[in-house]
């Protein structure tokens, strides 16, 4: 090519300047430079060349028409990796099959890039589409330049622009030398296409990733293979935070392929570095093997003799008092269970449940001149760089950090515990790479686990049937620790996803509600599973709402609508909800008394992560008390837009799946402060045989903002179930997991 | 460490590891076939299974100096390039979430399709009730095998 390249233009008005008028949304874009330095390509991508269109950080187009697009959010499973480039795509107006896709590292050109929170798809849509539209428009521009007709007349389609009048085409790649030149547009000249000719969004993509997933190609944390990379596994204290006193790291280092062993003094941090013995080989079965040579006298700690059974009684004991602090207090609750025509009281519980990723937690490393190179399966690899910095006091650009694809999130990946292990671990060698790899025990037994909670509930109803008080004291787990943001006092609060905000169901809607919470403090590891703090607050109050309606002789369906229609306040839009539950009652035929005894059919539904979801559980109890799952249906409105038709509906109907298999077995055990629980044989999870044999999924477009699917489908699940069980056989479920009740009738 | 000579998707490999060193590790460490995944290391989760001649084993249960002269086919030796009618399904009905445990899935799957070329529901669900997916693509994978099994997957 004779024309101008990237190569001799300077950086600033090519990548950076340029898009600055682009920023205004929030994401930063910038000249994004692919580490020189890095010695490993996690990803064999065609190398760039100067002779690229390379409008920003997340686009570039070579001049045979490739176009390649780098998605920048983690992929743990939820497709990310594919439906945010389709947005670009679709923009761009080119053809999915030029498209190939790479793996973004953690850099700061693409703002950010955390997997939390169902936020990925909210935080860039409108962003992403900027991108592609801007591209798009330079493409044009260059083509109308080329012909020297009006860019008003041309027009791009599938990975070309086309002249109607002329009948000209001229192909991206062939328009790539000349749109290199164009100043960026403002983006206010800068049109995005009309929703209604979308051509990708909204329609079945397959994941970009497939055929490496289906011929076992590299993608995965623990797939990553450096040269003359080490093996490491590291022992902590089953009581967490137990520190080393000593170990026998002298006999372990002289067995054969053993590299090196040490101790590593750690922090008190439970979501940190903990202390513990690091195990270097040459192989993971090598490393492996010496840990079971491998003797520790631990140092336990304070939370030694902790044990669930004790915490459930404490908790009972507690729920005899008034809670510790008021969450929230509306009208006279006291007063109204007094003249209610008709009280309820039941205590509702769920214990400690893990991730269990499927891929155990694991990560990659190499210290080299003071600073870190890391390969992480991670939901945030910003957090795993500040927490890098901040356990070893390098500087942020000396921590370098490539993503892999993540065997499961579900939030367990917003830690970094396995982050700054690894590197304690490269650091002590000091220019080997080294990959750690937790055992299925080791993730089990030293998980930021879903914590475990009890509800204590009290409720009245009226003469009609209608709502009239709810009081809920909720006792729940936590640790000495500091508030959020500026607050840095000490206290004893909530642990991650442990704590009730104001803003749950039936709060706001009720004229006399009272929540209250008492915070037990304990020793264990706390982090965001699934829709935190929702997953099981579904549970307790979609089923509280079971119990009045029928307490009150009331439809479970019309009792929720006439909830609904009450007032509403803050975040929650209560006609959206309404229009959720209307539409799956109608989908799924709600006529609960056309079951026969041992069917049910139960409803829920729950606002969480800018999502409005309803579900309808239709099961089967056997008289011996064996629950079969029979058919599930779902309506989500999650706003305007679904990217991936494929994809979100996966992820609700594994949402439904993961929520059934939580209710229906997880449980963690604590004795003497630890967890009894190793492997997938005393912890089981759900497998094939019992998935439903249906599940519906409907979305629901509405003139909303365009929000993340990842989380929200989840709560509902659980309480649709145990509301469709109790409508089966009379039982009613109050405790996870779903053995710990007595299902079986007559 | 002693040397084993293993037949691994249809070709002779070397290596020299300590003899109980489970297959998976092999296949992982040593001979850098990594579509073999570690999930549990106790056979409980399925996301190591390959075919030794043939029949779904548990790869992390496999130690290594048992395996001798038996065809160790993985989910890279599947096809030579991905055509298998399980693979094609995977792809076309978008199986996957996460994709860890899947080619395990895959593997189990093209063994229950071998000995049973159209199999129905209970089939399915009971050769397939060894592999977890945490993702829960439970429905997706029943789906995949239904597909693949239309399309003579069981050749």
């Amino acid at each position: 090519m004779s024309t101008p390249t990237f190569a001799n233009r300077s950086i600033d008005r090519r990548d950076f300047l340029k898009f600055s008028a682009l920023a205004g949304g929030g994401l930063v874009l910038g000249f994004y430079l692919k580490s020189a330095g890095s010695a490993f390509a996690a990803e064999v991508v065609k190398p760039a060349t100067g002779a690229d269109f390379k409008p920003n950080a997340f686009i570039r187009i070579a001049p045979d028409g490739v176009v390649t697009l780098v998605s920048k959010q983690p992929e743990i499973g939820q497709g990310i990796k594919t439906s945010l480039p389709m947005i670009i795509a679709e923009e761009l107006e080119v053809n999915w099959k030029d498209v190939v896709i790479v793996q973004g590292d953690l850099d700061a050109a693409y703002g950010g890039q955390s997997a939390g929170g169902s936020r990925s798809t909210p935080n860039n849509y409108n962003e992403f589409h900027k991108l592609g539209a801007t591209a798009r428009t330079m493409l044009v521009e260059a083509a109308a330049q080329t012909w020297g007709v009006p860019a008003t007349e041309c027009r791009a389609a599938s990975s070309a622009v086309h002249h109607a009048a002329t009948k000209r085409t001229l192909g991206y790649g062939e328009l790539v030398a000349k749109a290199a030149t164009l100043p960026v547009p403002p983006t206010a000249d800068v049109q995005l296409k009309d929703p209604k000719d979308y051509k990708l969004l909204g329609t079945r993509i397959g994941g970009v990733d497939n055929p490496k997933i289906v011929t076992g190609q590299p993608l995965f944390g623990l797939d990553t293979k450096l040269p003359g990379m080490l093996y490491a596994v590291y022992e902590k204290c089953p009581v967490f935070g137990g520190k080393v006193v000593s170990a026998n790291t002298d006999q372990i280092k002289a067995l054969p392929g053993v590299k090196d062993a040490f101790i590593i003094e750690g922090t008190s941090n439970l979501s940190g570095l903990m202390p513990g013995v690091a195990i270097v080989a040459d192989s993971t079965w090598t490393a492996f093997s010496a840990r079971k040579q491998l003797k520790v006298t631990w140092d336990e700690g304070k939370t030694a003799n902790d044990s669930w059974d004790a915490f459930t009684a404490k908790a009972t004991e507690l729920s005899k008092q008034p809670g510790t602090a008021t969450v929230r207090k509306d009208g006279d609750v006291t007063a109204a269970l007094a003249t209610a025509a008709k009280t309820i009281e039941a205590a509702y519980s769920y214990p400690f449940i893990s991730h269990a990723s499927i891929e155990p937690q694991n990560c990659t490393a190499v210290f080299k001149d003071g600073g870190f190179e890391i390969w992480a399966p991670s939901q945030n690899p910003g957090g795993a760089q500040g927490a890098i910095v901040s356990q070893f006091g390098v500087a942020k650009e000396k921590v370098l950090v490539h993503l892999t694809r993540s065997g499961g999130g579900f939030g367990r990946r917003l830690s970094q515990d396995y982050v700054v292990e690894v590197a304690a671990i490269a650091q002590k060698l000091n220019g080997a790479p080294v990959k750690l790899t937790w055992t299925r025990e080791d993730d089990l037994r030293h998980d930021q686990y879903r914590a475990g909670g009890f509800h204590f509930l009290k409720g009245g109803v009226d003469t009609a049937g209608k709502v009239v008080a709810w009081q809920n004291h909720f006792v729940t787990f936590g640790s000495i620790s500091a508030g959020r943001g500026n607050d840095t006092t000490m206290a004893l609060r909530p642990g991650s996803g442990a704590g009730l905000d104001g803003d749950q169901f039936p709060s706001r809607f009720l004229a006399n509600c009272l929540t209250e919470q008492t915070v037990m403090e304990c020793g264990i590891p706390m982090g965001p599973w699934r829709a935190p703090g929702n997953n099981v607050f579904s549970f307790v109050m979609q089923g509280f709402i079971d119990e009045l309606a029928h307490a009150g002789g009331r439809d479970p369906l019309e009792l929720r609508l006439e909830l609904l229609s009450q007032k509403s306040g803050g975040n929650y839009d209560a006609a959206r909800m309404i229009a959720v539950v209307k539409l799956v009652a109608e989908k799924a035929g709600w006529n609960p008394k056309k079951f026969p005894r041992g069917q049910g059919q139960g409803i829920a539904f729950h606002f969480s992560h800018q999502g409005y979801i309803a579900q309808v559980a239709e099961v089967t109890v056997s008289k011996e008390g064996q629950v079969k799952v029979d058919r599930f249906v779902c309506v989500c409105d999650v706003g305007a837009q679904i990217v991936n038709l494929s994809g979100a509906e996966n992820q609700v109907q594994g949402s439904i799946v993961d929520g059934i298999g939580a209710a229906m077995f997880q449980e963690l055990n604590l004795e003497r402060g630890r967890i009894t629980q190793g492997n997938f044989n005393e912890y089981p999870m759900l497998r094939m045989p019992d998935a439903p044999a249906q599940i519906e999924v409907h979305f629901l477009s509405t003139n909303n903002p365009t929000t993340g699917l990842g989380e929200p489908a989840i709560p509902p699940v659980a309480p649709a179930l145990c509301n469709a069980i109790f409508a089966a056989c009379g039982k009613r479920i109050r405790q996870f997991p779903l053995s710990r009740t007595d299902l079986r009738w007559s | 460490m002693a040397k084993f000579t293993l037949q691994v998707n249809g070709q002779s490999r070397s290596v020299d590891v300590a003899p109980d060193t489970p297959l998976l590790w092999v296949l992982r460490d040593s001979l850098e076939l990594v579509g073999t995944k570690f999930g549990c290391g106790v056979g409980m989760c399925g996301a190591c299974t390959l075919h030794l001649n043939g029949v779904p084993t548990r790869g992390c249960m496999t130690p290594v100096s048992t395996v001798g002269r038996k065809q160790v086919t993985t989910i890279e030796g599947l096809s030579a390039d991905g055509s298998h009618p399980l693979q094609k399904a995977w792809c076309e009905l978008d199986v996957a979430q996460c994709g860890y445990c899947q080619a395990g899935q895959i593997m189990t799957a093209a063994a229950l399709l071998k000995e049973n070329p159209k199999p129905g529901d209970q089939d399915i669900d009971d050769a397939m009730a060894g592999n977890l997916c945490r993702c829960a693509t439970y429905l997706r994978i029943r789906a995949g095998i239904k597909l693949a099994a239309a399309h003579g997957g069981g050749k």
